[in-house]
């Protein structure tokens, strides 16, 4: 299993006619993906620590990284993004974030 | 039944209760890693993910701001693990630190290693076997430690 770099390219878009999407109001989302290495328990832990989900809600959404290769853990301004992905870092988590589509 | 290593004194106090050669082994494995993690060796970047992929500038940027904090915080995590080892008891926040240095130490063995999904065994005459072994205590220890964690946590979390 591998993660976003080899796994997920960036789907390449041709920009629109008009310029760049500039709205300010499409949130961003975090995304955690599959990682060979952090066990299970573990990221269930992680998601009932750092965003308060209950266990049911943490354990579905480590099973959806387990078996789909990545989950949205979170979504938000971009800065409450940029924290949660910080955080999930801090604690080992193969974590990214982009805005939402 | 295995023993559980980590049990609750009448206080509410966390007594680790590790063998010597356990204790031995949890010290010096964070200084090989920060051997490992000062010098940039490549066994340390899963420590440091990539925030935005598509967006080199954006990633720059979260490097520059937060990379400095990531490494304090594992260096931290390393710290409380090998301050606290010969502790008779120690508190959660020792313990979450002992959880985050387990993890530091599992992600750089797991990559030197090249570990895949289904890496359960190794072959005996493999160089790599002592490695092997290590990476497989502390994927119990991390285990042990988080249900000893996990029972502190809200079954039904504080948020949806």
């Amino acid at each position: 299993m591998t993660g976003p770099g080899t796994e997920v390219q960036p789907v390449e878009v041709d920009a629109p006619e008009g310029g760049e999407d500039v709205r300010p109001d499409r949130p961003w989302q975090v995304i955690v993906w599959n990682d060979p290495i952090n066990l299970m328990s573990y990221v269930t832990f992680v998601f009932q620590k750092l965003f308060g989900y209950s266990r049911d809600k943490a354990t579905k959404l480590m099973l959806d990284v387990h078996h789909k290769g990545r989950a949205v853990v979170s979504s938000g301004p971009r800065e409450r993004a940029e924290l949660d992905v910080f955080r999930l870092h801090e604690h080992g988590l193969w974590a990214t974030m982009e805005r939402s589509g | 039944m295995t023993r559980r290593r980590f049990s609750r004194d009448r206080h509410g106090r966390i007594r680790p209760g590790l063998e010597d050669p356990e204790r031995d082994l949890l010290r010096m494995l964070p200084q090989q890693a920060r051997e490992l993690v000062d010098h940039d060796d490549p066994s340390a970047k899963r420590l440091f993910p990539v925030a935005y992929t598509d967006d080199d500038a954006a990633q720059a940027d979260y490097h520059e701001m937060m990379g400095g904090s990531l490494l304090d915080h594992h260096h931290h995590a390393l710290d409380i693990l090998v301050s606290t080892i010969d502790e008779n008891t120690i508190d959660i926040d020792d313990l979450n630190g002992w959880l985050g240095a387990v993890e530091v130490l599992r992600l750089l063995l797991g990559t030197q290693l090249d570990v895949s999904e289904d890496f359960s065994e190794i072959d005996p005459g493999d160089p790599r076997v002592d490695q092997f072994t290590v990476y497989q205590y502390l994927s119990m220890l991390q285990n042990e430690i988080v249900d000893t964690l996990a029972e502190a946590l809200p079954r039904d979390g504080t948020s949806s």
